[in-house]
């Protein structure tokens, strides 16, 4: 075995000029898996002075091939073309001179391959200037049928089944509460504690309870919930839309005369728009717990103790303050995911796109409306 | 149903149902087609024909208002289709039954709630009538007891077949299959032609269809338009039995014969 190994000998060719003929003597074994000579010192010979006017073959040395030899002969065809230099097959073993016949059959078609062109910088930049005013055209657009929808789902008077409604509600919220209480806890032990090295040192430790309380129900119980959320539900929305785009089950709604957006959008917006408050206000008090908990076992502090100082810190202003952020974020989660959904081309690689695009426009966005939120209960001094 | 039956086969052949101007295809700036020119009579079985990848499907998207056209017009009767407002597009949508070429079963629900969902929408059925048109639907192509599967849960060409039932749901005026029989065996696609036939005599419907099957092709069209990619355009529409027996394009001709001509021609050549 290894002798006949070593024997095969590697791809090779000879050039043979004789006045108007070039011959090509191919030697060896031509396999992908070898390094296989390139085809263009053959081209480099068919464009030197004088020009071949034929080019043929000799093929009695080869001891083996596959689509590696092809190729090679498929690159130096289409030299011989471009250069009005005749080819000869008649040296070709049948097999290779079928394959070559068959890969030429079907002609290209002509701008089919624009899209490959390199374009200029300057072209680029306009290209893209001008995709982002048509994305935010369609955005636009998306928010302004969204709200059309949203107002006929107020009067009752939207169309969707109840049972896609009821299932999302049931996806957004009660099987979120795991993960939603495991990050919110976590949250609520983290401020704990970096609060508790700090105000130790004062002997402040019992505000630990203040800063854990505000900072979870002002901001931090929404946001990390929406992040969650968006990781979790906005990309399912994406990839479940987007998956639908490609089987053809939205055109299928559309050329029936129902509105997809009804249809699909809008109960998973609203079930969304439902479920994110009382998320946030369950990981408020989950958090609320994680640092109690860092407050008794370490703090020596009690239980009872720890939280009148929590409730007595906040306001109801605060509460609602909360619950308006959590409806905008699952607003703006459900909003990015059916948006990115809608917007899948038409692979299974797109919809893996539209699901990441979904993840990161949701969460810019959400990140975006905490600061708004911030400057706007700044103003409104709450 | 008998005298429905026999208004319908009066009026074959008689008023253009479908009339298609001066159309251009276009994805951006990459045209497809241009300047097709056909017109479907009611109540005829029109075939698209063409190679692969020559925008058979493309076009029925525009017949159906999924693409808007780069240039030229639709009608549907005196109806102009293309310049429609949405509401009016919409409900002359409702007279449409459309079979795509992936099936695309809406894949949350069940075949009978697939083929339910438009009477659901549009009649004022009860749930027990739905139920029933739609088992009834169903047990037209072939899947009775099917009812309560899920699309995943059937194969391909049961899929395709639930989606004939499903476009059929509400007895529409103009039905648009695309690909019809690909992925069925040669006895189910068949019985489809049989089907396709029945629905025309019965409903009157007008059905065009995208197919690539001679077999097909030659038992239930009595019109078509055949797509060419290499010219970009329409090369012959017609009779397709007429095609063959007339056409002089080769194109044609070796389409309509697979091939058969021109290797019969090659062959007494060389
Ligand atoms: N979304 C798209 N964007 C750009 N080009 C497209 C798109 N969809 C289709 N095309 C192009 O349009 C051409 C026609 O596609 P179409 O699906 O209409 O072909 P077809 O005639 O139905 O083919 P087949 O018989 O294989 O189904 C293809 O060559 C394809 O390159
Ligand atoms: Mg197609």
């Amino acid at each position: 075995m290894s002798m006949t190994q070593s024997q095969l000998r590697q791809g090779s060719i000879a050039l043979d000029r004789s006045d108007s003929t070039l011959r090509l003597r191919l030697n060896g074994h031509w396999h992908l898996s070898r390094d296989l000579p390139a085809a263009s010192s053959v081209i480099a010979e068919l464009f030197k002075q004088p020009a071949p006017r034929v080019v043929s073959f000799d093929t009695s040395g080869l001891s083996g091939w596959d689509s590696g030899l092809i190729s090679f002969l498929l690159e130096v065809e289409s030299a011989c073309r471009e250069r009005g230099i005749k080819d000869d097959r008649e040296g070709l073993p049948a097999g290779i001179r079928r394959l070559i016949e068959l890969a030429e059959a079907v002609p290209e078609k002509e701008g089919t391959r624009a899209a490959a062109r390199r374009a200029s910088i300057l072209e680029r930049v306009g290209d893209r200037v001008l995709a982002y005013s048509v994305g935010m055209a369609d955005f636009l657009t998306f928010l302004g049928d969204l709200s059309i929808a949203m107002f006929k789902f107020v009067r009752g008077k939207a169309r969707y089944r109840t049972f896609d409604f009821m299932e999302t509600v049931q996806q957004s919220g009660p099987e979120a509460v795991g993960i939603v209480s495991l990050i919110a806890f976590l949250v609520g032990v983290i401020l704990a504690f970096m609060g508790a090295v700090q105000l130790q040192q004062f002997g402040a430790s019992i505000y630990v309870a203040d800063l854990v309380g505000i900072g979870m129900v002002r901001d931090m119980g929404a946001m990390m919930t929406a992040i969650i959320m968006s990781g979790r539900t906005g990309a399912a929305f994406a990839a479940k839309l987007g998956t639908m785009k490609v089987t053809q089950e939205i055109d299928a709604f559309t050329t029936m005369g129902i509105s997809p957006l009804e249809f699909l959008v809008l109960p998973r917006v609203m079930a969304l728009i439902l479920m994110m408050p009382l998320l946030c206000l369950f990981a408020d008090l989950v958090g609320i717990l994680g640092g109690a908990f860092v407050g008794i076992t370490m703090l020596d502090l009690s239980f009872s103790t720890y939280m009148r100082e929590t409730i007595s810190t906040f306001t109801f202003v605060n509460f609602i303050g909360g619950l308006a952020k959590g409806t905008t974020y699952g607003a703006l989660i459900g909003l990015a995911g059916c948006l990115r959904g809608f917007q899948c081309g038409n692979s299974s690689s797109a919809v893996g796109d539209a699901a990441t695009q979904a993840v990161v426009m949701s969460i810019v966005m959400v990140v975006a409306a905490c600061g708004a939120f911030a400057v706007a209960f700044n103003i409104l001094r709450i | 149903m008998p005298g429905s039956g026999t208004a319908a086969s009066a009026a074959i052949g008689a008023e253009p149902h479908i009339i298609v101007r001066n159309l251009t295809m276009a994805y951006g700036s990459f045209v497809l087609m241009r300047d097709l020119n056909f017109t479907v009579k009611r109540g005829d079985i029109f075939v698209i024909m063409g190679g692969s990848g020559c925008g058979k499907s493309t076009l029925m998207r525009h017949l159906v208002g999924l693409k808007e056209p780069a240039a030229g017009e639709i009608f549907y009767r005196d109806f102009n289709f293309t310049r429609a407002q949405p509401h009016e597009r919409e409900l002359m949508l409702r007279r449409f039954g459309i079979l795509y070429q992936s099936g695309a079963l809406w894949s949350s629900m069940t075949l009978a709630e697939n083929v339910g969902l438009p009477l659901e929408e549009f009649t004022n059925l009860t749930p027990e009538q739905i139920r029933k048109i739609a088992s009834l639907k169903l047990a037209l192509v072939g899947l009775k007891g099917f009812e309560d599967f899920y699309p995943s849960e059937i194969s391909g060409g049961m899929q395709k077949r639930a989606g004939l039932a499903r476009a059929m749901a509400l007895d529409p005026e103009v039905l648009f299959f695309d690909e019809p029989s690909a992925g069925l065996d040669p006895i189910s696609s068949r019985l489809l032609d049989e089907l396709i036939l029945e629905l025309r005599d019965s409903l009157g419907a007008t059905i065009v269809v995208v197919t690539h099957e001679l077999a097909s092709i030659f038992t239930i069209a009595n019109n078509s338009v055949f797509l060419d990619a290499e010219s970009r355009t329409q090369i012959a529409t017609g009779d397709p039995h007429e095609m063959l027996a007339h056409s002089t394009d080769p194109r044609v001709r070796k389409f309509l014969t697979r091939g058969a001509e021109k290797n019969g021609a090659e062959n007494s050549h060389g």
